[in-house]
Formats: C-alpha cells, sequence, structure tokens
C-alpha cells in the first residue's frame, strides 16, 4: 500500500459536503447556469423546492480537478446529498423522473415541496 | 452548415464499449453540433456525445455503478477530448 498525497482540496470538499444538506458542484451559478447540463440539475432542485449550496468549478482549476478525484467521477455538474454523492446530470433528471429523487430528499430528511 | 466527421473518436468509444459491455444493443450519437458556440464545443465534432447502451452485465447494478463502468471503460476519452457524455444504461428486462 502506498501513502496517497492527499490534496488540500480533499479536505475542504469534505467538510463542505458534510455541513451542507444538499451541494451541486456545477459550471456557473444557479441564477446564471454556464452549462445545459448543470442548468437541468439546477432546475430540478428549484423545482422541488430543495435548498441547495453550490459551488462553481470554472472559478478553481483546483475545484474542478479536485471534485473529479473526489467523487471518482469525470464530470460535472455533481450532486451530494447528506455527504453522499448522488450523480450526475443523467441519473438526477431519471431519478426525478422516476419519483426516485423526490424520496431521496425525504428518506435523508431534506423538505421538499408538496407533490 | 453539416461539418465533415470522421467519427474516429465514435468508433474507437463504440469498440471500447462492445468489448467491455457485450451490449445487446449500443447507440453512440455524436452531438456536437447541438452544442456549436457552447463550453467545449470544437470544429470537428466529437465533443458532445450521447449514449444509450443495453447489456445484462447491468442486471443489480445502481444507476450510479452502471454509469461507473462506463465512465471507467471511456476514461481515456472523458479526460481528454470528450467534453460531454450524456448516458442511459439499461438492462435487456428495462429496455424490453
Amino acid at each position: 500500500m502506498t501513502d496517497q498525497v492527499t490534496a488540500p482540496i480533499n479536505d475542504w470538499l469534505k467538510s463542505e459536503v458534510g455541513s451542507n444538506d444538499v451541494v451541486l458542484f456545477m459550471k456557473g451559478t444557479p441564477q446564471f447556469p454556464q452549462c445545459g447540463f448543470s442548468s437541468t440539475v439546477v432546475q430540478v432542485l428549484d423545482y422541488l423546492g430543495v435548498p441547495f449550496a453550490s459551488h462553481n468549478v470554472l472559478e478553481s482549476d483546483e475545484l474542478r480537478s479536485g471534485i473529479k478525484d473526489f467523487s471518482n467521477w469525470p464530470t460535472v455538474p455533481q450532486l451530494y446529498v447528506k455527504g453522499e454523492f448522488v450523480g450526475g446530470c443523467d441519473i438526477i433528471r431519471e431519478m426525478f423522473e422516476a419519483g426516485e429523487l423526490r424520496d431521496l430528499f425525504a428518506n435523508k430528511g431534506v423538505q421538499v415541496n408538496a407533490a | 452548415m453539416k461539418v465533415k466527421n470522421m467519427g474516429m473518436m465514435t468508433d474507437q468509444m463504440r469498440g471500447k464499449l462492445a468489448t467491455a459491455l457485450s451490449p445487446q444493443s449500443l447507440d453512440l450519437v455524436d452531438e456536437s453540433e447541438k452544442h456549436r458556440g457552447h463550453a467545449g464545443y470544437r470544429d470537428g465534432g466529437e465533443s458532445h456525445f450521447r449514449l444509450t447502451v443495453v447489456s445484462a452485465v447491468f442486471e443489480g447494478l445502481s444507476r450510479l455503478e452502471r454509469q461507473r463502468r462506463i465512465n471507467e471503460v471511456l476514461a481515456e476519452e472523458l479526460a481528454g477530448p470528450v467534453h460531454a457524455l450524456s448516458i442511459r444504461a439499461l438492462t435487456p428486462g428495462e429496455a424490453a
């Protein structure tokens, strides 16, 4: 087993997804998404009325590459709920359409709009 | 205007997916032209893809696990020239 160098960004990400119920890493901001996939996830969260923290990966190369290593997931957006990585745009959209996303929030104790 | 596209990346990705997943069906579409002017677009295409794949390999795997399988197979492409890949991964039962 080799010692792995842990980037400081990793510690920051850990505390960020640990201290916020719902965190979205995206391109752009919720008000001004700069990518269609990020925009889709924002729309789903808004529709469900879920408050979320967001981080714009376009503002930091360290964040942009750090988040991919953190989750071992090669793309952005990435959604975290209660510290757990849920997925990117395809997964969020599929879960939303299947009604699974609402259940996931409910099961994790995150407030959503009435159905 | 339709940009002529050699499709080498598309073929390479198809080949890797076919080998790794033994899919019942595999539909990989280069949608780059739809993203003209967006981040990651470049002339010649092959930057934005949509994949629908049906494979028994996905039996018993969550959505996340299925996508991870595909991401692993295409790790090289996703780390480089491929800017976006939209994935729909189904089992034969789900696709029927």
